[in-house]
């Protein structure tokens, strides 16, 4: 994550006809094109972290008794509903910000 | 005495050797760091040479034993995006393997250079020489030289890595001997210093434009195109690129060949070579090991009082357009000699391209097509004789159809 941190790389000097090459960083995030949000159902989870393990762009974060979602990344794939051994995940069509 | 330790001393060194062994020579003199092979009829025994040289610690590069022409391919991808120097060689149903990665390296502009065996295709079946799987690539975007000689494989492929390596052209090399003939045709070979090679062809700079590299953080190869927003004029200026590349090739390669004649003594004829055309009425057009056997077909016509020659591409991509019109506006007939067909056109690949050519010369003149060497048939100089004769004959207004020349061998 340091990496990210640091200047880009100064792509000025090479011929832009030559290699399709990307080097400014979008600033989308996952979670702005997500059709379907993840709500967890408080009373169910028993915190045994399965979400957490399967979600692919880890936006599982730790709370004291229950698990949250980074909505920012989130991008509403529903692998943690899938996953979910309690089915205390449940995926709500996402209908405007 | 191994081959390497022949070239390390300083006095002119030759060996006896096939083809396959003199393009792996080259390229142990071209210090490749990776090498990704497969092997397969009737290139196998250029990578077995290059992994002997490997194993010998002749020829210090990492080898990769992969599973297939397609992983061949993308591994040495990674290894050029890396800033490596990469050899692989393949043919045949090999390059129909590797097609995928293939069309995708000159797009990314990887100096890449890869012997090209060529191998005829299947069906039917068969493991022997002819140039239908060059010609099936002809449009893939890599550089194509084809070699006469067994001494012209080496000298090539170290040139290939100039020619791929330079900035103005920035793109894969294919150097392509002929299976069989030049394979495993054995002749003595003149080995250049190691040094010399290594002053010739400079530190590899392969990845200046587009690299994996943390230091350089970049997304290779994005989603380019379509119909939207820069979309088209994006992807129409890498294309448009791709094609200057492939232009500016044509003055590189010249270069690249004078300067290795300078060094080194052999001049090889970089795109067209003209042979006894200065005052020859026709021509034909050769491409490959069968140019030898033209030749003395053509001397021995001449001996009898014809005024033929005989026209040789070596570069066939990029296609020297003006080299061969100025060949071709020499000459009132022309018998073009293809080692493949061109399925629907009914003729070969290089008799289309000279036709093609033709158009920029101004004038119109007969042709006639001749197939010969498919799978392995041995095109001789009777083969070229008869070549000679029909060529001499041909007019305008014949039935264009192709002359097969091993019909009934």
């Amino acid at each position: 994550m340091q990496r990210q941190s640091r200047d880009h790389f100064d792509a000025s000097t090479i011929p832009d006809d030559l290699a399709p090459i990307a080097t400014v960083l979008s600033k989308m995030l996952p979670g702005d094109w997500r059709s379907l949000r993840p709500v967890i159902d408080r009373r169910k989870c028993v915190k045994c972290s399965l979400c957490w393990l399967y979600c692919p762009v880890q936006c599982v974060t730790e709370k004291p008794r229950w698990f949250e979602f980074d909505l920012a990344v989130c991008k509403g794939c529903g692998i943690c509903a899938q996953e979910c051994p309690q089915r205390a995940i449940s995926m709500v069509e996402e209908t405007g910000r | 005495m191994s081959t390497a330790a022949v070239a390390k001393s300083n006095k002119p060194a030759f060996v006896v050797c096939e083809g396959n062994e003199a393009a792996a020579i080259g390229v142990g003199l071209s210090r490749p760091d990776v090498v990704a092979v497969y092997p397969i009829t009737p290139q196998s025994s250029l990578v077995e040479h290059l992994s002997q040289m490997i194993a010998d610690g002749r020829l210090n590069a990492n080898l990769m034993n992969v599973e297939g022409e397609h992983a061949v391919l993308n591994g040495l991808q990674g290894v050029a995006l890396a800033g490596g120097r990469t050899f692989t060689a393949t043919c045949g149903p090999g390059i129909a393997f590797m097609f995928e990665p293939y069309v995708r390296t000159p797009g990314l502009r990887l100096p890449m250079v890869a012997s090209l065996v060529t191998r005829d295709l299947l069906s039917p079946q068969c493991v022997w020489g002819g140039q239908q799987d060059a010609m099936v690539v002809r449009e893939a975007g890599w550089i194509q030289m084809y070699c006469e000689t067994v001494q012209e494989i080496l000298d090539t492929t170290v040139m290939a890595y100039k020619i791929a390596e330079h900035r103005d052209v920035m793109l894969p090399v294919n150097v392509c001997h002929d299976g069989n003939y030049l394979s495993f045709g054995v002749t003595r070979v003149e080995l250049p210093d190691q040094q010399a090679v290594d002053e010739f062809l400079g530190p590899p700079n392969i990845n200046w434009h587009i690299a994996l590299d943390p230091e350089r953080p970049m997304g290779v190869d994005p989603l380019t195109g379509g119909a939207g927003g820069p979309g088209p004029r994006n992807f129409v200026r890498y294309r448009k690129g791709q094609c200057r590349g492939m232009q500016n090739a044509l003055r590189v390669i010249r270069e690249v060949h004078a300067t290795w004649g300078e060094r080194f003594g052999r001049y090889h004829a970089p795109l067209i070579e003209e042979y006894r055309l200065e005052d020859a009425d026709y021509a034909l057009v050769t491409i490959g090991s069968m140019t030898g056997a033209a030749k003395d077909a053509i001397d021995t016509a001449r001996e009898a009082g014809e005024r033929v020659g005989l026209i040789k591409v070596k570069t066939f991509r990029p296609f020297p357009l003006e080299a061969m019109a100025a060949a071709l506006g020499k000459v009132n007939r022309i018998g073009v000699v293809d080692r493949s067909v061109s399925f629907g056109w009914n003729s070969g690949p290089v008799y289309q391209e000279t036709l093609a050519a033709l158009y920029r010369t101004g004038k119109q003149i007969p042709a006639i097509s001749f197939i010969g060497g498919l799978a392995g048939a041995d095109i001789t100089p009777e083969h070229f004789a008869r070549a000679i004769a029909l060529t001499r004959e041909t007019q305008f207004g014949r039935a264009q159809e192709p002359v097969w020349l091993n019909e009934n061998d």
